[in-house]
């Protein structure tokens, strides 16, 4: 079994397909329900405090805009503890809803220089896209086993 | 009980930022409430093609696709609040033409705020009241006219000033630099009443606005206690005989500047705030205090220099400061160098505040800078308009509180 970050991390259709061929995702899901469920209305409606932000300036620095900070304090980590990554670029709204595009673009390259397998693949937009794009998803997971 | 106004969140990082809890603490202070529009999957597409400002960030794609919701009324609020992180270049595009869609759009009042991790709900604090201010009183706001006998005080950060208005005129005023905030509204009031020769218990009504409004207005017993954004628009207007139709209010302060667009006397959009120090009437009485002169000599020094001979950057105080010891050390006159300074504050404001209001003459300064007529024409050279500024504009704020406090006479 691997770890293995999906990007757009919120996406529950990627998550379940990792899960589905016995690996582990690394999604926003579980780092989001803690966020909600800790008690205490610090900041609603997720319970990032100003110091979070902080915690981002490993991964970016202080002049890069809070908010990008404040998600890499979530997401970095995850990058940091993964085998692998699938990246989905370019997806729908519905697919996994990244709100900013410059921590996506932060996200995407600290993937590229942690060196592990990549999957890189674009939203699919017909039937027989999606086909391929599951097939290439399994492929790519069935790849990692035994790692 | 008075209804919640309630408020709208256009935004794009402010939970991550955790400052969300902020938001919605200043919005509380002033019993008002933060919501964000719901919307369809399908209307995020359909308005953003429809907008046609093809951003990356999908938070950003679902605030204008909000925005739109408010413009054609399928969402419905009393204000809105758009709030994106500080430093974004993208957010920053789309904060500007958002403020400005809704604005020419719909009636509703708008500010928006860059924030970073350090915003507190007391900075923004002044910008909600407004908000609120502008949905909850319009009709108040709509006041032309100064009746009966009242007093305003406006405790700025720098000065205090109070006025005295009796059946719309002017009669008496105060005016000293803020030391205990208390005992110099206490002075300028008695310096007022001396002017005007009338007696505290003739006042009908007081007004209070300003940084330490609520500290006073406790004190003296005032019937209004409001923020300086809708007061000092209310007040521009009025001295700048400007009440009806379009016009921007520019008050370069000791602590930071607002640049208000109003229409028909009532605040449409408006920013607050300023980079740093530098861009303020602060570096002002700076720069006078260097070139040993007073405060109401800088002005007309720097009509008499050109900005142009000595560079000068106040984005920060400390650079500014530099800028200003080394053109004195390399022999630039105190004549030019008063004149940079003007210019370098009015191009701050232009640069950085000025870009998020429409400016539509006439144009009125206001505020003790104002008063500074070379910032006056650096103001008016960077805008290529003729800027007005009106009789007493010193104490905008006490007459804005003074025209409105009337509205309080006899239970009104």
């Amino acid at each position: 079994m691997a770890k293995v970050f999906i990007y757009p991390v919120t996406s529950l259709i990627l998550s379940d397909l990792v899960a589905r061929f016995g690996h582990k995702p690394l999604s926003a899901a579980m780092q989001i329900r803690e966020r909600i469920q800790t008690a205490g209305l610090e900041s609603p409606p997720l319970q990032v405090t100003p110091e979070d932000p902080k915690k981002g300036l490993k991964y970016a620095a202080v002049e890069v805009p809070s908010g990008v900070r404040g998600r890499m304090a979530l997401f970095g980590p995850m990058v940091e503890d993964a085998d692998a990554a699938i990246v989905v670029n370019d997806a729908d709204f519905s697919f996994g809803c990244m709100g900013c595009a410059r921590t996506n673009e932060l996200l995407a390259f600290l993937i590229r220089t942690r060196g592990i397998p990549v999957l890189d693949l674009v939203y699919p937009r017909t039937e027989e896209e999606g086909i391929e794009f599951v097939a290439a998803i399994r492929d790519f997971l069935a790849g990692l086993e035994g790692k | 009980m008075t209804t919640k106004v309630r408020i709208a969140q256009l935004s794009c990082g402010p939970e991550y930022s955790g400052v969300q809890k902020e938001i919605e603490e200043a919005a509380g202070a002033v019993d008002a409430e933060i919501f964000f529009p719901d919307l369809k999957l399908s209307d995020i597409q359909r308005d953003n093609a429809l907008f046609g400002l093809d951003v990356r960030s999908p938070d950003l794609k679902l605030s204008i696709a909000r925005a739109r919701a408010l413009v054609d009324g399928r969402v419905e609020a009393d204000a809105v609040f758009i709030a994106t992180c500080f430093r974004c270049a993208e957010a920053a595009i789309v904060r500007n033409e958002l403020r400005r869609y809704i604005h020419e759009n719909s009636n509703l009042p708008v500010v928006s705020y860059s924030f970073t991790e350090r915003t507190t709900a007391g900075t923004l604090l002044t910008r909600m009241e407004a908000l609120t201010t502008i949905a909850r009183r319009r009709a108040l706001l709509a006041r032309e006219v100064q009746e009966g006998i009242t007093m305003g005080v406006d405790s700025g950060s720098s000065t205090t000033k109070a006025v005295v208005m009796q059946d719309n005129r002017i009669v008496g005023t105060g005016w000293l630099p803020t030391t205990e905030v208390l005992k110099s509204a206490e002075q300028v009031i008695e310096l007022a009443l001396q002017e005007s020769g009338i007696s505290r218990d003739q006042i009908q009504a007081i007004g209070t606005t300003g940084y330490g409004r609520f500290l006073v207005g406790q004190h003296i017993g005032a019937d209004l206690i409001q923020e300086e954004l809708t007061v000092n628009s209310k007040g521009a207007v009025y001295l700048a005989d400007a009440q009806h139709g379009p016009s921007t209010v520019i008050d370069i302060g000791g602590m930071d500047n607002k640049a208000i667009s109003v229409q028909d006397g009532i605040p449409g959009t408006f920013t607050m705030g300023g980079i740093c120090a530098g861009a303020s009437g602060r570096f002002l009485e700076m720069t006078a205090k260097r070139l040993g002169v007073d405060i109401t000599e800088l002005g007309p020094l720097a009509m008499k220099g050109m900005s142009r001979e000595v560079p000068m950057n106040s984005y920060c105080i400390v650079f500014g400061t530099q800028s200003l010891v080394n053109a004195l050390a390399a022999g630039s006159s105190r004549e030019d160098v008063a004149a940079a300074a003007c210019h370098s504050v009015a191009e701050q404001v232009f640069e950085q505040q000025l870009q998020e209001v429409d400016i539509k003459d006439p144009v009125i300064m206001v505020g003790g800078t104002s008063l500074i007529k070379g910032l006056v024409r650096a103001m008016g050279d960077l805008l290529q308009t003729e800027i007005v500024v009106p009789h007493h504009s010193q104490y905008i704020g006490a007459v804005g509180s003074a025209l409105l406090a009337s509205g309080y006479i006899k239970g009104e």
